[in-house]
């Protein structure tokens, strides 16, 4: 039996079209993916991401232990701001892959994926150290993600500008929005500017109203999330259990930025350390011949499988099929032609650099 | 010219020199949203009441397209590989394929009943 997000009335209200989604209620869809994924590329997008995962770790040990459970460093993280980092298991793999947010000195907020939220609380739990708490706090708290250039015409309207977090990973807390006490960042997955604004759940039906409300003159539209996805595939961000998953280890999917290597140690390090070089790497695919490209098909140079497509779809912006794939890295280099096998046909495809887009 | 459906949500437009026009209905293009994509058969295909012939995809998907009726493909709507959206815009008018010789046809439904069976299934 899914779960409804706090929001669900409000997307039943506005013709969302929902679908079961990482254990939850959510639309995948309110009018159409294409103008929704327009609308973030163009003006702004609202999105319910309330499945995501929220998990406080707070104590004397907390730094501690993220920096022996996390593969980034974070002893010299400021407060107010947030970190990309790769949760690994011993033999190298990804169980998920989370952005920290450090709220005080000892206090660390872990933003985890819906659909691995038990495994990481789990992982957490039986790895924790010294005197530390966790706490999962998914349940009472509501994500609302803002997107899109406008995002700060629209924000504007709700917060006075010294409660904008001003710098991409850096947020503020205990902003009152609308009445709400949140947590504001500016992050996001989509590859545009914009905010993710974390809340209690009472509050979120309040808030999205609002924020809608303001946002219309600015061309706001709700998002769901398909939109989500093609947004995050034309931006070449990764997706757990798509692009990285516990047999593949961050160095293949491209995320070696988020593991510092120069750490003493931290769980999986001595398993990536053996496994250096990796064999096989993340790249991009553009189709250039007729056909969309679609997760799981095999990539071929001639005869010879080189490796299997991790992500695609047709990306609306850049007007193309595109896709992620994890092949041998001995047939990496940009420019490289492949084909792909999509049910049966060969698509012919180019390998390009990553990101697809990047936001002006 | 009248319009026959199937319950899979093609139509079938047959004329009067014994060939017919197909393409997939209002309905359908209205479920599957915007679409980026279809691949349709070669002329001289043959085709097979009830097994797919083509499909069109849209950003999240792809389906396949059943042939109403058995025949051999006599032409094909080349307009269509540029410009899928032309199915979003006019199902009726964006034909996939004409074929002749035509043998087996599946149930098909005049206008009213196939809205019954849209009606039902929304």
């Amino acid at each position: 039996m899914e779960l409804k997000t706090p929001l669900y009335d409000c997307h039943v209200a506005l013709g969302g079209k929902i679908v079961p989604f990482a254990g939850y209620l959510l639309p995948v869809q309110y009018t159409d993916v294409i103008e929704e994924h327009m609308a973030v590329r163009n003006a702004a997008g609202l999105f319910d991401v309330s499945h995501m995962g929220e998990v406080i770790l707070k104590g004397p040990d907390a730094l501690e232990n993220l920096n022996f459970i996390l593969t980034n460093n974070f002893t010299e993280m400021p407060i107010g701001r947030c970190r990309y980092s790769i949760i690994c298991n011993e033999k190298g793999g990804v169980v998920d892959d989370v952005i920290v947010y450090k709220i005080a000195d000892e206090t660390f907020l872990i933003v985890v994926n819906a659909a691995n939220r038990h495994k990481d609380v789990a992982h957490l739990k039986a790895n924790i150290f010294g005197d530390v708490t966790l706490e999962d706090i998914s349940d009472s708290t509501s994500q609302i993600a803002l997107q899109g250039p406008k995002s700060w015409d629209i924000i504007r309207k709700l917060i006075k500008e010294e409660d904008i977090p001003q710098k991409y990973y850096t947020f503020k807390y205990n902003v009152d929005i609308n009445g709400a006490d949140c947590i504001i960042s500016q992050t996001g997955y989509t590859g545009e500017t914009g905010f993710e604004i974390y809340l209690n759940n009472a509050a979120a039906p309040v808030l999205w109203h609002k924020l809608l409300e303001v946002g219309a003159e600015f061309g706001l539209i709700p998002c769901g999330l398909g939109a989500r996805d093609t947004l995050r595939l034309e931006a070449a961000m990764p997706l757990y259990g798509h692009e990285m998953n516990e047999e593949i280890t961050p160095f293949e999917a491209g995320l070696s930025f988020g593991v510092k290597m120069d750490k003493p140690n931290f769980i999986g390090k001595e398993a990536l350390s053996e496994s250096l070089p990796a064999g096989r790497c993340r790249v991009g695919l553009k189709a250039t011949g007729r056909g969309i490209i679609r997760e799981h098909q095999d990539v071929m140079i001639g005869d010879k499988q080189i490796g299997h497509t991790t992500s695609g779809t047709f990306c609306p912006k850049l007007n193309g099929a595109y896709a992620m794939a994890l092949i041998d890295k001995n047939f990496s280099e940009i420019g490289t032609k492949v084909t792909v096998l999509v049910r049966g046909r060969a698509v012919e495809a180019e390998i390009v650099p990553l990101p697809f887009y990047k936001h002006p | 010219m009248t319009v026959l459906y199937a319950k899979s949500h093609e139509w079938i437009k047959k004329n009067d020199d014994g060939t017919a026009l197909i393409g997939i209905s209002d309905f359908a293009q209205h479920a599957l949203g915007s679409l980026v994509f279809v691949n349709l058969p070669e002329v001289d295909d043959e085709i097979v009441a009830g097994e797919p012939f083509a499909d069109v995809e849209s950003v999240k998907a792809v389906s396949d397209v059943y042939s109403p009726v058995s025949g051999v493909v006599l032409e094909v709507n080349e307009e269509l590989l540029d410009a899928p959206e032309k199915i979003n815009d006019d199902a009726l008018g964006a034909w996939f394929i004409k074929v002749g010789e035509l043998a087996d046809e599946v149930e098909l439904f005049d206008e009213a009943a196939y809205a019954a069976i849209c009606a039902e299934e929304e």
